[in-house]
């Protein structure tokens, strides 16, 4: 395991599922036997607010908030949401946005935090049994069909 | 045992579990609101105490009975709960009890960014403050070790960071054979009296200075050796920052931050050729430090606003004070799309009210589009405030004063607010608008003594607002749906803004929420 750390940052809008996908995303990095921080923030900014949240992985990480310029991923569930990020982008940064996700294709748009994991999945050398694992059981099993045909279309976009 | 990845509440939550705590109680508050609930499901006995005073005093009554309790607020809700705490540090505690208070430095979510390790000091009782969610798990089950050894309250100090960062956590073996609850008379422990109190202030100074002792040789304290050209004394999540922003530095991570290792601080700095304090908030340690004579440098005034970050640090060490750059805002947080709220403060903003109003979800009516709430202090603020304008304005300025308060701040202040009412009554009388949406909805939908139901959601007795307020003898009482029956509530409202009488109108509309959580129909009475 080399000693670099992958910050990625998650930013919407309460409601559209942010923590959610942190949970997820952090889970499955944590069962791949990485060292995981998260950071999120809960309560005033919730109501439907601007929110982000911070899920950094590698094999030894200190601060759970991703430091400035070192963010590796940025995953916008809203395209306007980015001016309030782009200070925390450096040249490398990795920009997924919404815009990728078919919205004909997106059964059900509540699953779009679930597509943008999918679509993040692809930058991301991690089996897709783990994130189905991960998926299934975090995620409420009616319906769950609907989350998963998400993660696909995401990870194929 | 097996490793979790936990948020900070949780690791809390599973700490008093295996510490073996026989009781949590206390009132939600972002960002400490989640520990009680996790502790529940764990399999804890929990509860939702009517405010952090009540929940104080319940964990003190169960640790008169010789077992472990404790309680958890917001750092504002320590305010509430103070009396318990300063006197509890008098009387001491049989079993154990922790106050477990989380500060919100940078407001994501709160009214202030008051600094909890002040409290600490003014009450004197020890303090411990976690960096991760390890040490959450950690310095918990430790606090009901110190609690408990020298028979005094404990802080555990948590931070929006610690609160809701996820960190890996391993657990140990939970404690096993604790003593079984039990009552001891001890009347000059447990009755504080000036007579008993003398005494027991002497015998709290005698602790605070052999645990003192303790922390500087024994403490939860961590020294990590790098760069004789730095040392960074540092606590909370900060440390975190720290070791990213200053990878080489010499670091002195203090965990317990009451009684300050005053000792070893000053040892540390005199071992490096630059030492500096970064905390959160207040320059507490640095003060200190500088007040036992260790030179020290300290992060400029501008550093005490708002979290810290890695960024910061690295500011910080530089010694670069200019202007930070302004994050550019985002979309502000508002009333749901349905809220009966909003329908409620439309009218009060038709009616151009002077509102004086209170802490929950409706709070956000302050803010544009609706800029319908005129003043907002402290939880149950809008009756006393409301009242004190009514007093002195000019009476048609008066009579436009109206106090707003939710159901849970209601049961958690607003009483003794009401009762003022009925007792001090201005000139031109007073209207007070309860706003009952069956639950606490800002922090998450918790339960309270109006709801009906207990933390675990099974049913309990139901605290009857109308009943409530015809005891204190108002005359006029209404109750109304404010999205079935805008009509009437608004004609109600009007009525009452006439009279110079006492009015108190229930504004009572399920959060929609609340009602998508527990399968209510809208417009029901929940019992």
């Amino acid at each position: 395991m080399s000693d670099k750390v992958t910050s990625i940052k998650i930013a919407g809008l309460g409601g559209m599922g942010v923590l959610k996908s942190t949970q997820i995303l952090a889970e499955v990095f944590f069962r791949q036997g990485f060292d995981v921080k998260k950071a999120e923030v809960h309560g005033m900014s919730q109501r439907g607010g601007s929110i982000c949240s911070d899920v950094r992985f590698g094999k030894k990480v200190f601060s759970p908030m991703v430091p400035a310029g070192a963010l590796n991923f940025l995953v916008l569930f809203q395209d306007d949401q980015f001016p309030l990020y782009e200070a925390d982008c450096s040249p490398g940064t990795v920009i997924l946005k919404p815009a990728a996700i078919d919205p004909a294709k997106l059964e059900n748009k509540r699953a779009l935090n679930i597509a943008m994991l999918g679509l993040l999945s692809r930058h991301l050398d991690i089996p897709v049994e783990v994130w189905l694992n991960v998926l299934h059981e975090a995620l409420p099993e009616k319906g769950y069909a609907v989350n998963e045909s998400a993660f696909e279309l995401g990870r194929k976009s | 045992m097996k490793r979790q990845f936990l948020m900070g509440n949780e690791a809390v939550a599973l700490g008093a579990l295996h510490a073996g705590a026989a009781r949590g109680a206390g009132y939600p508050g972002t960002p400490s609101s989640e520990i009680l609930d996790v502790f529940n499901r764990l399999g804890g006995k929990a509860e939702w105490a009517p405010n952090e005073k009540v929940a104080a005093e319940v964990a003190l009554g169960v640790s008169f009975a010789g077992v472990r309790a404790f309680t958890t607020m917001k750092h504002v809700g320590l305010n509430v709960a103070a009396d318990v705490l300063f006197t509890a540090a008098y009387s001491g505690v049989d079993g154990a009890l922790v106050f477990i208070v989380a500060d919100d430095p940078g407001l994501a979510s709160s009214q202030d960014e008051q600094d909890t390790r002040r409290y600490a000091v003014a009450a004197g009782v020890p303090l411990v403050e976690p960096s991760d969610s390890q040490e959450a798990y950690d310095f918990t089950r430790l606090a009901f070790e110190i609690s408990e050894r020298w028979k005094i309250p404990v802080i555990i100090k948590l931070t929006t960071r610690i609160c809701h960062s996820g960190t890996i956590v391993v657990p140990r073996k939970p404690d096993r054979d604790l003593p079984k609850a039990h009552f001891e008379r001890n009347i000059p422990y447990h009755v504080m009296v000036p007579g008993h109190a003398r005494p027991a202030h002497h015998r709290l100074r005698k602790k605070l200075a052999e645990i003192a002792e303790w922390n500087e040789t024994e403490g939860p304290n961590q020294k990590i050796s790098g760069s004789k050209n730095l040392g960074i004394l540092v606590s909370g999540v900060a440390y975190q920052h720290v070791r990213e922003a200053s990878p080489d530095a010499s670091v002195f991570k203090i965990g317990m931050s009451y009684p300050l290792p005053v000792r070893q601080m000053l040892d540390f700095a005199a071992t490096v050729k630059r030492a500096v304090v970064i905390e959160e908030n207040d320059p507490y340690m640095a003060d200190a430090v500088r007040a036992a004579g260790g030179i020290i440098e300290s992060a400029p005034e501008m550093y005490r606003f708002g979290e810290l970050d890695v960024k910061r640090v690295k500011r910080i060490l530089a010694h670069d004070s200019t202007p930070e750059a302004v994050p550019p805002r985002g979309k502000p947080p508002q009333l749901c799309a349905g809220c009966p709220h909003t329908v409620t403060f439309e009218i009060l903003k038709r009616h151009n009210c002077i509102v004086a109003g209170d802490i929950g979800c409706y709070t956000l009516a302050a803010l544009q589009p609706l800029a319908a709430m005129d003043t907002q202090i402290c939880m149950g603020a809008s009756l006393g405030v409301g009242l004190g304008l009514r007093h002195v304005l000019p009476r048609e300025e008066a009579k436009r004063v109206v106090s707003v308060i939710g159901d849970s701040t209601f049961v958690h202040s607003g009483l003794t607010g009401l009762a003022e009412m009925a007792y001090n009554v201005p000139p031109t009388g007073h209207v007070l608008l309860i706003l009952d949406n069956s639950t606490t909805a800002m922090t998450g939908q918790q339960e309270h003594p109006g709801t009906g139901r207990l933390l675990d959601h099974s049913p309990a007795n139901q605290l009857d607002y109308e009943t409530v307020v015809r005891a204190m003898n108002v005359p006029n009482i209404g109750v109304f749906d404010p999205v079935r029956q805008p009509g009437e509530f608004e004609k109600a409202l009007a009525e009452a803004l006439e009279k110079d009488e006492l009015t108190v109108l229930i504004v009572r509309r399920p959060c929609i929420l609340a009602v998508a959580r527990n399968g209510v129909k809208p417009g029901t009475t929940e019992g």
